[in-house]
């Protein structure tokens, strides 16, 4: 039996007339990368939302390494060690590539010194490293307004991982990616997830990429998981194929 | 590269000479440079793309606290006065910050101006403690315990100034581009990333705001001493919008800017006023419309392209950037 | 406090309450329109109040009855919005629409500005007094108190008849419903086929006059002097935004709850009396930072 880093219990909240969290109950385990799939609107990013603090539910407790965090504010549940990459990317975007690496690293190292300049930081090596990873080092001083959607979603997961966080979330890690690359990238971002003892969860649509890179697989739908197994598993089931894959095809 | 800074050491030469070349000037100067220090505070806010219209308010209570002090002892040392004064700013600039950093944009504009209009009525009204519209008087203090005449008082009132313009301008460009103030300048782009990074964008603006209330005490307290006195006019809402004028007019967002904006402005006052006292508030509104609709970036954004096109370089935009 | 003195302070405060509110409620629906702070919103309620007393002097020395000076209020408001507030939005606003909050601003303090000083220039700096709107209506007495006509009934009836009249024309007429679907999505209204410049300009204007008719509206009640537009928008913001920026209704409640306390201020603590607004409205903020009756809005991500 190995170890629970999140547990969230009996999560509900609605919007209107919308239940996006209808009694959500999943655990994740240390060490593993969990996929989530499911038709848009079925609530996955809402989930995300209310795991770091977001969103209130209305019912229902976040358990972050046995310690409930339901109340907390975000950033002191990204303090606890959970990281997240977001749907739309959220960037700097008056800064360069780099310069949003060196400001996540800044807030990580909690530098103070008012008169170091940041480009000059003892941990710009780590973070042009990191920069190289996902693939964006030749853009590194460029200004990210003028990158491309895939480049900005890959400099908000580095963003995210220069925080060394112990759980990532990740939602729809490469849609806007081209198909090319996806493999591509995910492959570094396993390896370097499993290098650096990460957990992860990350939203995805394609499936090729749930059965080669996810450990598990939950399956959500109207405000619920439907279903958690094995990709092997849950790609076969024939109600997700037909409710799930169907739809993303 | 040499010119860019060629031009800026020879402009702080020619102020330096001024009591000299040009004493008639002096006591302009020395305003424009009181002015400079606080225009930078409010571009400092600029930089987290907040704009606030009563940091005239701490400008008036750094000048008040150094008028209050010399009243209760007099003959203070002008450098006990000035961090009296500029703790003064400091401590209101976390008090009232702590509750406008709580908002963004319009609230955070017009909170701003509404403090500052509390604090001229208590000024205007409790005229026992304040003196009322005619304000109190800052007596001269001393330096470093010698009771000085006029003359000499202003030209080390003149050189103190400059000074700390060039020290508080150094450490405001440095302090932009050290890790704190780059996050305070990511409260203009994307709070939500700031949060997600384990940063509470409101301590995040709290930093750039005492920072911001503390120089816009220095000037205050600056220009109370060289006027020899200080009034409710100090707090009023049309020195904070003249303040954010200068801010635009140098360049949003541009330490040098505030200070070649002020420099500018008090020259350009001092003339125009002869003719032009009745539609002052009128010109400059008008003036500020130009700005920013068709030069956003003010005589430093305009001084920067012209360069540029003048050594066919791509302007360095280091420390006019946004 | 006696009963006097308390009748006195909440007729008084009854009385601002309803200059405050006519002119706040303007600012509330500029914002909520055009999500845009007019910042030179008290300078229009200044030269609504200035142009009454100047058109009401003048029919009064061409040998007028001083109840004509109420038409001229009307006058006033409505020239105010249509020649002011027109061109500020036909010219300036426009091009702005799309751009930061903070240009947003910058833009309509130079309007304030601006306008501050054409006040000066037209009307100088001498205060004016013009009461015979007040004076037409006569004295009433309530309670063993007595008090203008004008003040206790006039203001408040009109400042209802806003309320309930704005709040129909949005609701129920095809022109207000027109505007309320502008506010909700300015591209789906669009697409539609509203004219949403057509819309703002019109708004514009309609919360413009409203500014006008508060100046109209006060003149006959305070001496007009330069500086009453700065604290005049410093103040109908404070309604507004412990309302809730875009709250109609709100703005009444508000500005009851801001005048009142004003008005008790005067006679308890008079030199704390300009500071009651702030207080309030300082103290809602920091337990609602979305005002009374605003919702607080999420970012979505
Ligand atoms: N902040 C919000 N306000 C109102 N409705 C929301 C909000 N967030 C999500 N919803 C609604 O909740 C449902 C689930 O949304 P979401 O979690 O984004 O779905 P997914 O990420 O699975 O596509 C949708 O119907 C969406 O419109
Ligand atoms: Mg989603």
């Amino acid at each position: 039996m190995s170890e629970i880093l999140l547990e969230a219990r009996n999560l509900q909240i609605r919007f209107g007339g919308v239940i996006a969290a209808d009694n959500v109950s999943l655990t994740i385990e240390r060490g593993k990368n969990m996929a989530i799939i499911g038709p848009n609107g079925a609530g996955k990013t809402t989930f995300l939302n209310i795991c770091t603090g977001w969103l209130k539910p209305a019912k229902g407790t976040v358990l972050f390494e046995g310690r409930d965090v339901t109340s907390l504010a975000p950033r002191r549940i990204v303090r606890l060690g959970v990281a997240r990459a977001f749907q739309i990317p959220q960037l700097f975007t008056e800064h360069t590539a780099l310069e949003n690496l060196l400001i996540s690293v800044s807030a990580r190292e909690r530098l103070r010194h008012p008169l170091q300049d940041m480009h000059t930081i003892r941990q710009r090596g780590e973070m042009l490293h990191l920069l190289d990873m996902v693939g964006c080092a030749d853009v590194a001083d460029r200004p990210v307004v003028e990158l491309s959607e895939g480049q900005r979603k890959l400099i908000d997961i580095a963003v995210a991982l220069a925080l060394k966080p112990k759980l990532l979330l990740m939602d729809e890690p490469t849609s806007g990616v081209a198909s090319s690359e996806k493999f591509k990238i995910m492959e570094i971002l396993v390896k370097a997830l499993a290098e650096a003892k990460v957990t992860s969860v990350f939203v995805e649509h394609d499936m090729g990429i749930v059965s080669r890179y996810a450990d598990e697989v939950a399956v959500w739908a109207a405000g619920n998981v439907q279903m958690r197994g094995s990709p092997e598993e849950i790609l076969q089931h024939p109600d997700v194929i037909r409710d799930v894959i169907g739809e993303a095809v | 590269m040499t010119v860019r800074l060629a031009i800026p050491a020879l402009i702080l030469l020619a102020v330096a000479a001024i009591p000299f070349a040009a004493p008639s000037l002096q006591l302009l100067m020395n305003l424009a440079l009181a002015k400079g220090i606080a225009v930078v505070g409010v571009t400092v806010l600029l930089r987290a793309g907040q704009v606030s219209f009563g940091h005239a308010l701490f400008f008036a209570i750094a000048a008040y606290a150094a008028a209050f002090l010399s009243a209760s002892m007099p003959g203070a040392d002008l450098v006990l006065v000035l961090v009296v004064a500029v703790a003064g700013a400091a401590i209101s600039g976390v008090l009232v910050g702590l509750f406008v950093v709580r908002y963004r944009g319009i609230f955070f504009g017009m909170l701003n101006l509404a403090f500052s209009m509390i604090f001229w009525s208590i000024l205007e009204k409790f005229y026992h403690y304040t003196g009322g519209a005619d304000g109190i008087r800052l007596p001269r203090p001393t330096v470093f315990g010698m009771a000085l005449e006029r003359g000499p008082f202003e030209l080390i009132m003149f050189y103190l100034s400059l000074a700390l313009v060039i020290l508080l301008g150094w450490f405001t460009v440095r302090w932009f581009a050290s890790p704190s103030g780059q996050l305070f300048q990511t409260i203009k782009t994307n709070e939500t990333r700031l949060q997600y990074l384990g940063v509470s964008p409101q301590r995040a603006l709290l930093t750039g705001y005492v920072l911001s209330a503390a120089l816009c005490g220095v000037g205050g307290v600056i220009m109370g001493i060289v006027q020899g006195v200080v009034t409710p006019e100090f707090a009023w809402w049309i020195r904070s919008g003249e303040m954010v004028f200068i801010a635009v007019l140098g360049g949003a967002g541009s330490v040098a800017g505030a200070f070649v904006g002020a420099a500018i402005y008090e020259i350009v006052r001092t003339y125009a006023s002869a003719f032009a006292g009745d539609i002052w508030q009128m010109l400059l509104g008008g003036f500020l419309l130009v700005i920013v609709i068709f030069a956003p970036k003010g005589v430093i954004g305009i001084y920067d392209a012209t360069l540029a096109r003048l050594t066919g370089t791509r302007a360095n935009d280091g420390e006019t950037r946004k | 406090m006696n009963l006097t003195i308390f009748l006195l302070a909440l007729f008084d405060g009854i009385a601002y309450a309803a200059l405050v509110f006519s002119v706040a409620v303007g600012l509330t629906l500029i914002f909520g329109v055009m999500r845009i702070l007019n910042v030179a919103h008290g300078s229009l309620y200044a030269v609504g109040a200035y142009l009454t007393v100047s058109l009401t002097g003048y029919i009064l020395a061409l040998g007028f009855a001083p109840v004509l000076a109420f038409p001229m209020m009307i006058v006033s408001a409505v020239l105010v919005g249509v020649l002011i507030g027109g061109p500020i939005e036909w010219l300036l606003l426009r091009r702005i629409y799309n751009k930061p909050e903070v240009l947003q601003l910058l833009v309509t303090f130079a309007v304030f500005m601006i306008l501050e000083d054409v006040q000066r220039l037209v009307w100088g700096t001498q205060p004016y007094f013009q009461a015979s709107a007040l004076q037409a209506m006569g004295m009433i007495r309530v309670f063993g108190v007595n008090y203008t006509v004008y003040q206790l009934i006039i203001l408040p009836l009109v400042a209802l008849v806003l309320l309930v009249g704005l709040r129909f024309f949005l609701r129920h007429t095809i022109l207000g419903k027109l505007i309320l679907a502008t506010t909700e999505d300015r591209e789906a209204a669009q697409s539609i086929g509203i004219d949403a410049d057509k819309v703002f300009l019109l708004t514009f204007i309609v919360g413009a006059a409203l500014a006008g008719l508060g100046g109209a509206l006060a003149s006959p009640t305070t001496s007009i002097l330069p500086g009453m537009g700065a604290d005049m928008i410093v103040l109908s913001f404070a309604v507004v935004a412990t309302a809730g920026l875009g709250q109609i209704e709100g703005a009444a409640f508000t500005a009851l709850l801001i005048g009142l306390g004003r008005s008790f201020a005067v006679y308890v603590w008079p030199e704390t009396a300009v500071l009651v607004p702030y207080l309030i409205m300082l103290i809602v903020l920091l337990v609602r930072p979305e005002g009374l009756f605003g919702s607080p809005t999420a970012r979505k991500i």
